[in-house]
């Protein structure tokens, strides 16, 4: 169990962060700069994947198992949310006949 | 019996009355609310009959209850007391008043609000016995309140006539006026006598009072203020004439015979304080001369048939204020009683007159009814007689006794009451002619659909027209070998000594009083019932436009103080209300407003929108963390 942090350790955790901190911004930038709903929906998924990337690593970084237990947890969980998201999407384009967020405008009270 | 006993059948059947009428008068048939309304006056003349019988002694104090405390100084019972001059108000005023019920349930049976009518009836009745039976001035002052509340109610009975409403209003703002008075009287009454008693403060004077005290003399004229407003004296008397807006069983009951009285009785029931004050008692004189002289000219040219016999109330009222301000306080509860008889009956009277006329007021339009009313014909010729002085009729004695009581004390009173009296004479006379006698003057149409009036009506007419024919027998003048009863009756609770006058000077009194109406009576006649054609008062003159507009005394108010008042009102309004307060009042308004609107926009219902003010807020939240 020694060995695979040491292995780890050879990129510096600062790398992982930046990496994570990166792709955490890309997809809060896509999701709020893109119009397309199914590319809003992407890039959750890659904000919710640099958040496991960070979990991945500082544990690895521990050495400890349960972060990265955690981080299988949540990817089943966000296998489900994703077939939910989609559906309501599917659903979305079948009444409106558009994926263009600005048009989804009904959330109101 | 027992005096209690006797009281609380006395003072409460009027208000069970008013209750049951008052709370379930739309949902019982009307001849039950008849019954119930003619009960409590009747049933109170029983209690009054009952205690004149059977209460010896000379009066009977009964406090039921302490009311309250004025720390420090008075405790104020809400007691009652009945006396000799107790028993001779209850008479009149549940003598007329039950006659006055049984009346209205006549006159008012057609009229949509006649429960409403029956019940405001039965509560002035209740707040007049209140008023009457009162053993301190605070009880007293329940009731005096409350007979002007209903006044004003009744004034203004027939809401919908904005000008009625008017009426009513000022005849409460008047005597607003008059209360502030009474109520400063009562301030100063506490602190001087530290009781309000009427038997204490007569103990406390007997003790330590001294004449011509200013502090008695502040309480007396203060007094008298109150009694301006109630009793219609100059200056406060020009409610009384737009009263008569209120029907007309109102009229006579409230605003000729009991309420209007209240103020006469007020100092004939504090007489030992005013007793000390020879300087308010001669401003009472003077006020009451002004008053009898200023209304009778009044009522010369006045052509409303209830026009007149208000400002013929006034004047009679200033008869009784000059009796009070010689100090012959019997005298003017003489008046009154008598007064109370023939003026109810003339106002009642006048009632059935516009009855049978569907509504006319105005004697121009009337004349020759004779002949279609000759029960109110009778009944008016004895209130007229009895009013104007002719023996052996009711006015004849109690106003021959104030001026034989005035002549004693001072020659110029009497100069102003000997006048008034004139066109007293005057004005009754022209009033009974110009309705009764010579040709109608209205269409033929209207002749034929004239009428008597029902029973209901002129039972109570005839019962009064005997009273005032008769009623004067109370109190015989020495010189006819009678007897003056009511003086005895009433010398028990008022000390006061029987003023003297020459047998020579009444016997020229009464020739020439004889003569002065015969010829006025003939010069009337000539005037207003056989002639064709009747002149009624124009005002060419400038004299007889100054009568006809009442001297102007109500526009000289409206410019004194109405107009300023308003003034003064509409400067604030505008000022401070609009411009102060309201404006304070806008700034949080305005401040909740435009948040409000703010904080609207920022739920959009925009799915980016929503996403953007996520991801800003969890930024500016880690920053706070972060930076804290």
């Amino acid at each position: 169990m020694n060995t695979i942090p040491e292995l780890i350790r050879t990129v510096p955790l600062q790398h992982y962060l930046v990496l994570s901190t990166c792709l955490f911004f890309i997809g809060m930038i896509g999701v709020l700069v893109r119009r397309n709903i199914i590319i809003v929906f992407m890039c959750i998924e890659i904000m919710l994947n640099a958040v496991n990337l960070l979990m991945v690593s500082v544990s690895a970084y521990r050495g400890e198992a349960s972060g990265q237990i955690m981080v299988l947890f949540i990817m089943a969980v966000a296998a489900a949310e994703v077939s939910v998201g989609l559906a309501i999407i599917v659903m979305m384009y079948k009444n409106l006949k558009t994926t263009n967020i600005d048009l989804f405008n009904q959330l109101k009270g | 019996m027992d005096a209690t006993l006797i009281l609380h059948l006395i003072l409460w059947p009027p208000l069970i009355g008013f209750l049951i009428n008052g709370l379930f008068g739309n949902s019982i048939p009307k001849w039950a609310v008849s019954i119930i309304a003619c009960l409590g006056p009747l049933t109170s003349f029983t209690g009054t009959v009952l205690a004149y019988k059977f209460l010896s002694g000379p009066a009977h104090d009964i406090p039921l209850y302490t009311w309250f405390i004025v720390e420090g100084s008075a405790k104020i019972n809400f007691g009652f007391y009945i006396d000799h001059l107790a028993i001779i108000m209850l008479f009149v005023v549940t003598g007329v008043g039950s006659l006055i019920h049984a009346y209205s349930t006549g006159y008012m049976h057609d009229d949509k609000g006649y429960s409403r009518f029956m019940a405001y009836m039965n509560l002035f009745l209740f707040s007049m016995l209140l008023l009457v039976l009162g053993s301190n001035l605070v009880v007293l002052f329940a009731g005096w309140e409350g007979v002007g509340l209903c006044s004003f109610l009744l004034i203004g009975f027939w809401f919908e006539n904005k000008e009625y409403n008017k009426a009513a209003a000022k005849a409460f703002i008047m005597n607003r006026i008059g209360d502030l008075g009474f109520l400063v009287a009562i301030f100063l009454i506490i602190n001087k006598f530290g009781g309000i008693e009427f038997t204490s403060i007569h103990e406390t004077l007997m003790e330590e009072g001294q004449l011509n005290d200013p502090q008695i003399a502040l309480i007396c004229l203060m007094l008298f203020l109150g009694v301006c407003g109630k009793s219609a004296q100059i200056p406060l008397f020009t409610w009384l004439p737009d009263a008569m807006a209120g029907p007309t069983p109102v009229s006579a009951l409230i605003h000729a015979a009991t309420m209007v009285t209240a103020g006469i009785y007020l100092i004939a029931r504090m007489y030992f304080l005013f007793d000390y004050s020879p300087l308010s008692l001669n401003v009472i004189a003077i006020t009451g001369c002004i008053t009898a002289l200023i209304a009778a000219t009044i009522a010369l040219k006045q052509n409303d048939i209830k026009k007149i016999l208000a400002y013929s109330t006034v004047s009679q009222l200033g008869y009784m204020a000059v009796a009070l301000g010689v100090g012959s306080y019997i005298s003017a509860v003489f008046h009154l009683m008598t007064h109370a008889f023939f003026k109810a009956l003339l106002f009642l009277g006048a009632g059935s007159v516009i009855h049978g006329l569907h509504g006319e007021q105005d004697i121009s339009k009337m004349g020759g009814l004779k002949s279609k009313m000759k029960w109110t014909y009778a009944v008016m010729l004895i209130g007229t007689l009895a009013i104007v002085g002719c023996p052996p009729f009711a006015g004849f004695f109690s106003k021959d006794e104030i001026l034989a009581s005035v002549y004693s004390k001072n020659f110029w009173y009497f100069l102003v009451l000997a006048f008034a009296s004139v066109f007293t004479a005057w004005y009754m006379f022209r009033l009974l002619f110009a309705t009764f006698h010579g040709q109608f003057r209205g269409s033929e149409v209207k002749f034929e659909k004239v009428h008597e009036s029902s029973y209901s009506m002129v039972i109570p007419l005839i019962v009064l027209a005997l009273f005032s024919m008769f009623g004067g027998f109370a109190g015989l003048p020495e010189l006819t070998g009678g007897e003056h009863n009511l003086y005895k009756f009433l010398v028990q609770t008022i000390a006061q000594t029987r003023f003297k006058v020459s047998h020579l000077f009444e016997y020229s009194l009464w020739g020439i009083t004889i003569v002065a109406l015969i010829s006025i009576a003939y010069l009337t006649y000539r005037k207003y019932a056989t002639s064709s054609k009747v002149v009624f008062e124009s005002g060419n003159s400038l004299v007889s436009k100054i009568i006809l507009n009442k001297f102007y005394l109500d526009e000289l108010y409206l410019i004194l103080f109405v107009n300023p008042l308003k003034k003064t009102g509409s400067w604030i309004i505008n000022q401070f209300e609009y411009g102060v307060i309201d404006r304070l009042i806008r700034i949080p308004d305005t401040l909740i407003e435009s948040s409000s609107i703010a904080l609207k926009n920022l739920q959009s219902g925009k799915l980016s929108w929503y996403l953007l003010s996520t991801a800003v807020s969890i930024l500016l939240i880690v920053l706070v963390f972060i930076y804290r």
